[in-house]
């Protein structure tokens, strides 16, 4: 201590007090940063996996996505997605790609588990990206009330109060979330896929993200206290109710009614 | 009594029932009154009994609605939940939410009282509008019956009023943005609109006072004052007597139908228990307002899919399809540093209030084209007044354009077309539906009438061909019966009415005004047939096998 306290009047003190600070909140930074970007794969593919995804990213998605998964005028750079992205898209058979439209379309899936976790492990060999969230995340034994405020402050204004999914511009729409695996939810959160944004970890932590996959899959299970809910879309589905059914069964009794007079 | 005609001794009852009854009828007159509206004569016919429908559902949102009183905590303060709905647990909320919850999950029977009284309300709107329609379309507006259809009218804006303060009492999300849209719309009057806002709210947008406020509107003033006007309203009924629809016997001086005791009383009260069944089946079977889905209001998150019910749902639809800006012009303008907010205030206040306007005004509008004075107890078949058919029916177009509106999303996502184009379409169609709707309908009822025409002179087509003598086929028409021809041929057929000088033999402009719309309304018209005509078509009583050239020339 003593040698420090007797340079301190060093004139070359200053600087490395300088280079000292930088470093620590370049450090920090970059510390933080990482915690959202550059989370390596928690499962390990093997060499033959990636091998395997290559032969089939080749085949099946580089007519858009190029070669190496660069990138095309038909199709976005897939360097540094993540897993994550590759199990979500190819998971609920929105790509490959069906046809160009406002939007890709969920549809059944073209490949098995196996050849998705292959195209997952090649991709993500590609660059870092976010992974394929842990089993522990997707448990359904979060916090429900919490995931409910997270999702109505978050994803209700697209996916509706009751994730009954919603309209976007140009023909572009948020999917109903019912029977939407909780895994999938989850990359859908971290990866951001078309239209939807990125929910990064420090935009909501993963115990906030594993809160709203509580919730939705709590109000799956809870059903509709009330009764049919005629799709969870709130008055305009009550009102065409009214007008169609209660109307039409009121009509048809005044009907029955006056039938044996004049 | 007995004093002041003693050949009749007083009347005394034999039971004890008996004495009881003529007691309390000696005091009230109850057998008189039941005498007088007991022979009360009412025409039957499944158009007329949608009042009643709204009278009905009026009832039952009454009872519903005071069992839903006993519960309900209408304040705002905070609090933490703490029923039975576990993706609610620990939220923070109003107490009028979290009683609100209470009453769907914690209170036996509260969540199908809820639904009882939120459907009915829907219903009770509904049915107004139906009974509305059939009103205008069948003329039962025009005279003695004007007031009777402005009280009418106070009554369905008086429902829409009791329907919005309910809608919004539960404080959550749904709700909440609904409140935002009323503040945002009132906020855009010029000068006023912040005043008053904050007069209304008791402060900023959502504030602590606004549930008390619209609690005390929706189970006091409103009710009331809708009770006021229906006992005006059913008062005027009983003064006018029912209308009826044309047939042999009917006039404008007489009332056709059943007596009100007791076959029409039985009936209308057994009406009222298969209303209450409906609706009770319709709570028990289908939920409404999902509360809990929605969440406590909060003003930062609004839900994809936000709509109020549907009787707002058009002026929700105008302001969706409002046009923020034209090119490079905005719709909101600053003058003299003010804000002035025509983007909302526009869409807001300017289709309803034209809806509401021509409403209330429609009978005194055709009253001074038609210079028709006379009393009308006899209703006009909707074909017979093509042009106030024409007229009902592009304004219903109009408000079912921006009806569709406030679904665009929905059309979007369910239909799979872009958003965009839905809004497009319902803006061109905003303008150019109702005069499509007008010019077809009016043709549509004016083709009726000539069928109409046609079957009245040569009878109905019985698909039966003969071979005459000489070669010729032609196909047999059967005669109508009296009845039935009475119906084709006994409707007023108006004339156009050109303008006439008045005293000081001086043709004003106001009168040319009249003339030219009375033109407009009465120049295309298919005049009844004539007895003449129906004698010079039924020839010598073969009916339609010697019919005349015209005849045959139809039939084939």
């Amino acid at each position: 201590m003593k040698a420090l306290s007797q340079k301190r009047r060093h004139p070359l003190a200053v600087i490395a007090l300088l280079l000292m600070g930088l470093l620590i909140t370049g450090g920090l930074y970059a510390v933080a940063t990482t915690v959202n970007e550059a989370k390596a794969s928690t499962t390990t593919y093997s060499t033959s996996d990636v091998e395997e995804g290559g032969k089939l990213f080749a085949a099946n998605c580089a007519t858009c996505h190029g070669m190496g998964a660069s990138g095309s005028q038909d199709g976005p750079s897939l360097v540094g997605v993540g897993a994550a992205a590759v199990d979500f898209q190819v998971g609920t058979g929105r790509m490959p790609m069906q046809m160009n439209g406002p939007q890709a379309l969920k549809k059944p899936a073209q490949f098995n588990d196996e050849q998705t976790r292959e195209l997952a492990a090649y991709v993500a060999s590609l660059g870092a990206g976010p992974a394929i969230p842990d089993e522990s995340l997707l448990d359904g034994k979060g916090d429900a009330a919490k995931g409910g405020e997270l999702f109505r402050t978050n994803c209700a204004m697209c996916h509706n109060a009751a994730a009954a999914g919603g309209a976007l511009t140009r023909g572009k729409f948020a999917p109903a979330l019912a029977d939407v695996s909780g895994k999938h939810i989850y990359e859908a959160m971290v990866t951001g896929p078309q239209n939807m944004p990125v929910f990064s970890d420090s935009n909501i932590t993963p115990e906030g993200k594993r809160d709203i996959v509580t919730f939705l899959k709590q109000i799956e299970t809870t059903g509709s206290p009330g009764g049919a809910d005629l799709g969870s879309l709130g008055p305009v589905a009550e009102g065409l109710f009214v007008w169609v059914a209660g109307l039409g069964v009121i009509i048809a009794f005044t009907i029955w009614l006056t039938s044996r007079t004049s | 009594m007995s004093a002041a005609s003693p050949a009749e001794p007083a009347f005394v009852a034999k039971t004890k029932t008996g004495r009881f009854t003529d007691f309390v009828d000696a005091r009230v007159g109850g057998s008189g009154i039941l005498r007088e509206f007991g022979r009360k004569v009412f025409p039957d016919h499944w158009s007329f009994m949608f009042g009643e429908v709204a009278l009905y559902s009026f009832v039952i949102l009454l009872l519903s609605g005071t069992f839903l009183t006993f519960f309900f905590d209408p304040s705002m303060a905070e609090t933490h939940y703490d029923g039975s709905y576990v993706p609610l647990k620990g939220v923070e909320m109003s107490v009028a939410y979290s009683s609100s919850l209470d009453i769907s999950f914690d209170i036996r029977g509260g969540l199908f009282m809820r639904q009882v009284h939120h459907w009915a309300a829907l219903l009770f709107v509904a049915s107004i509008a139906v009974h509305m329609l059939r009103v205008f379309f069948t003329g039962a507006f025009r005279k003695p019956r004007e007031m009777n259809w402005v009280v009418g009218s106070v009554l369905l804006i008086l429902a829409m009023a009791a329907g919005f303060t309910g809608y919004s009492l539960p404080d959550d999300l749904l709700s909440g943005n609904g409140l935002r849209i009323i503040d945002g719309v009132i906020k855009s009057i010029p000068v006023v609109g912040t005043y008053i806002s904050f007069f209304l709210f008791g402060g900023e947008f959502p504030g602590t006072a606004i549930i008390s406020r619209l609690y005390m509107l929706h189970i006091l003033l409103v009710p009331a004052l809708i009770l006021l006007m229906i006992v005006l309203h059913l008062f005027m009924v009983v003064v006018h007597k029912h209308t009826q629809y044309p047939g042999p016997g009917r006039n404008d001086n007489n009332v056709v139908g059943y007596p009100l005791g007791p076959v029409y009383a039985a009936k209308a009260g057994g009406f009222f228990f298969i209303v209450f069944g409906v609706l009770a089946l319709m709570a028990g079977f289908f939920t409404i307002n999902p509360i809990w889905n929605y969440g406590p209001y909060d003003p930062s998150p609004v839900s994809a899919g936000t709509q109020p019910d549907w009787y707002i749902g058009f002026v929700d639809g105008a302001l969706r399809l409002m046009p923020g800006t034209f090119g490079d012009w905005h719709v909101e303008q600053t003058w003299l540093g003010f804000v002035f907010t025509f983007n909302v205030l526009l869409p807001a206040l300017v289709p309803a209030g034209i809806l509401f306007t021509v409403m209330f005004m429609y009978p005194w509008i055709e009253r001074w084209i038609t210079k028709d004075d006379r009393e009308h107890h006899v209703l006009d078949r909707p074909r017979n007044a093509p042009t106030r058919t024409a007229i009902g029916v592009a304004g219903f177009v109009w408000y079912c354009v921006m009806w569709a509106a406030a679904g665009s999303d929905l059309i979007a996502t369910h239909f799979h077309v872009s958003l965009n184009d839905v809004t497009y379409w319902l803006r061109a169609l905003f303008f150019v539906g109702p005069i499509i709707a007008f010019i077809v309908t009016k043709r549509v009822a004016l083709a009726l009438q000539r069928k109409d025409r046609e079957i009245a002179l040569h009878g109905r087509e019985t698909g039966r061909i003969v071979r005459l003598p000489h070669g010729e086929f032609i196909e047999v028409h059967a005669p109508l019966d009296e009845y039935k021809r009475y119906k084709l041929v006994g409707f007023e057929s108006p004339q156009v009415l050109p303008a006439v000088p008045n005293e000081h033999g001086v043709v004003t402009r106001k009168e040319k005004r009249r003339a030219f719309l009375s033109r407009w309304f009465f120049e295309d018209r298919v005049a009844p047939a004539t007895p003449a005509e129906l004698e010079a078509a039924h020839g010598h009583g073969h009916a339609a096998v010697e019919a005349p050239e015209e005849a045959k020339s139809l039939s084939h």
